[in-house]
């Protein structure tokens, strides 16, 4: 009935427990809380930055308040939610750490997913071309690009240690495909972690 | 009762009006009753009593919500949002909406005659508030065998009426639509209407509101409130877009008070209109009722714990374009929905219009609308 899921959000869906209450910030026009309500009778809230998603979503039958992750998150409860989701939107926020802070204040969970800036073909481009790499998952030339802090696995796993969170899964995709952890740094176009505080 | 074919009961149909013995207490203390509540209803109630709506009014307007005003002749005020074919569809819902009491079109107010004197009661009328035009409108809902809504929906001060109804009947709402209002009334939107009420009576016809005998009112005032009023109601880009500097069938200014600019001669029409349609004292009570309108004073200064009790799903909307509800007071009551727990929705759409745009045309208001109202049945 609906188009298959972006990778990293089949794989939350996989992994999100029956009957969670989820916050997907930054749901987009709120596919996965779709997904997620259809095939596991998840209670799903949504943070959308853009009116027209937002009113696609809520078109859909689904609960979705325009706002902010960069301020927003500051309104909801502490441990209100199972799972607080963030996908695809930690490099287009303002102050990155602080919003997965807020995530872990608010969800029991936190799944974080992104996409690694530190793939082969991203430093290739840089190093043999001297250009910010475009690629399929960074698609946008650097003065269009909503991405405007630029993460790689490495630098996300030296943040997760530097504040002491816990991680209780990670996930690395190549193309639509799961990939190892072994040299993720290099070889992963995209990154899912789940955390915990 | 459920037997009966909706078009054999004379409760349900176009321009019913009911009296209601009450008494119903008011917040101020007082006892009203009779309670004449002049309504319309639209569909049929479905077997399980489970698609039926209210639609609450704003200030000015009234319960002619889909069919023709019988004064002015006009479509109904929601004609865009309520009818065959559209988000709130007769086919589909059973769809209430009353005038509030306090107002002019059939139901109680300062001009309904007053029991006790035989006279219209004029400013004897005792002072109301928005949760007792709900209190009210719960009145005629018992009257028509309704114990549940799917959903109430209103903009402006019927979106006031809508966000009470789930605080005061928690039981009795699924689902709450508030469309360009608030949680509760600014010092600039009381400072407004304190503008109005006292155009009204420093007009010398208004005689302390005992005019109705000779019929002489108060009209010049009501102009007036009408007037400021009105310019709140509009975005000052609008109003650039529509009037600019154009001056009114002249080409060039008089030197003197005629209305020269385009603005000012649709202004006055606006006044003059309006005074055709609505009482004085009416406009009086029902600014006052909006003006003392704070849900969270109500519930110790938290707005989060009026929901607590609630199990409704909200969906808000605001306008970018609107001063006088804007979007911030919006995003006050989805704070409080959160910390409280609801489930809602919120989206603020884009419209030139002002505060008025939830009356007027805006495709993307009745998509999230629909939406809304199906993702209930989902």
């Amino acid at each position: 009935m609906s188009a298959p899921l972006r990778p990293d959000l089949a794989l939350i869906a996989r992994t999100v427990t029956v009957g969670a209450r989820v916050l997907d910030v930054g749901c987009g026009e709120g596919a996965l809380m779709a997904a997620l309500r259809d095939a596991k009778q998840v209670d799903a809230r949504g943070l959308e930055i853009d009116g027209g998603n937002v009113a696609s979503a809520v078109g859909r039958g689904l609960s979705v308040v325009q706002g902010d992750a960069d301020i927003d998150l500051a309104y909801y409860p502490d441990q209100s939610f199972d799972y607080a989701i963030l996908s695809q939107t930690l490099q287009t926020t303002r102050r990155p750490d602080r919003v997965v802070e807020e995530l872990l204040r608010i969800g029991k969970q936190a799944f974080v997913s992104f996409p690694n800036f530190a793939h082969w073909r991203g430093r290739l481009s840089l190093m043999w071309g001297g250009r910010m790499p475009v690629t399929r998952l960074l698609p946008d030339t650097w003065y269009d690009t909503l991405n405007i802090h630029h993460v790689t696995v490495d630098d996300f796993r030296a943040l997760v240690k530097e504040r002491g969170w816990a991680i209780d899964g990670q996930w690395f995709l190549k193309g639509d495909k799961e990939t190892t952890h072994a040299n993720a740094n290099l070889f992963a176009e995209h990154a899912v972690f789940l955390l915990r505080k | 009762m459920a037997t009966i074919p909706p078009h054999e009961d004379s409760r349900f149909g176009l321009r019913r009006q009911v009296r209601l013995t009450g008494p119903l207490r008011l917040d101020s203390g007082a006892m009203l009753g009779p309670v004449d509540i002049a309504y319309e209803t639209y569909g049929a109630m479905n077997a399980d009593r489970s698609n039926a709506i209210l639609i609450c009014h704003a200030l000015t307007m009234d319960q002619y919500v889909a069919s023709e005003h019988p004064v002015t002749g006009k479509p109904g005020w929601w004609w865009r949002l309520v009818g065959e074919g559209k988000p709130i569809d007769p086919a589909r819902h059973f769809i209430v909406c009353a005038n509030v009491i306090g107002s002019c079109l059939g139901s109680s107010g300062p001009a309904s005659i007053d029991p006790a004197t035989g006279e219209p009661y004029a400013m004897r009328f005792p002072v109301i508030t928005i949760a007792d035009m709900v209190r009210a409108q719960a009145m005629l809902l018992d009257h028509l065998g309704v114990d549940r809504l799917a959903t109430v929906i209103g903009g402006s001060m019927g979106g006031m009426q809508a966000l009470t109804w789930p605080t005061l009947f928690p039981d009795r709402v699924e689902s709450c639509i508030v469309i360009a209002s608030t949680a509760r009334h600014s010092a600039q939107n009381i400072a407004f209407h304190e503008v109005g009420r006292q155009a009204i009576m420093a007009d010398p016809n208004w005689r302390g509101g005992d005019y109705y005998a000779d019929g002489v009112t108060p009209g010049a005032g009501l102009a007036v409130a009408r007037m400021a009023a009105h310019i709140t109601y509009l975005s000052e880009a609008g109003l650039t877009e529509k009037f600019g500097r154009r001056l009114q069938g002249r080409n060039a200014k008089t030197f003197g008070f005629d209305a020269d600019f385009q603005v000012e001669s649709y202004l006055r029409h606006q006044g003059l209109s309006f005074v055709e349609r609505f009482d004085a004292n009416s406009y009086l009570y029902i600014t006052r009722a909006m003006d003392y309108y704070d849900i969270a004073e109500d519930h110790g200064g938290s707005l989060a714990r009026a929901f607590t009790a609630s199990r409704a799903r909200f969906c808000l909307v605001s306008f970018d374009t609107d001063w006088l509800y804007p979007t911030a007071e919006s995003r006050v009551i989805v704070h409080a929905l959160h910390a409280s727990g609801a489930k809602a929705s919120f989206v603020e759409l884009s419209s030139p219009f002002g505060h008025d745009a939830f009356l007027l045309e805006c495709p993307e208001l009745n998509r999230v609308v629909d939406g809304f109202l199906k993702g209930g049945r989902a």
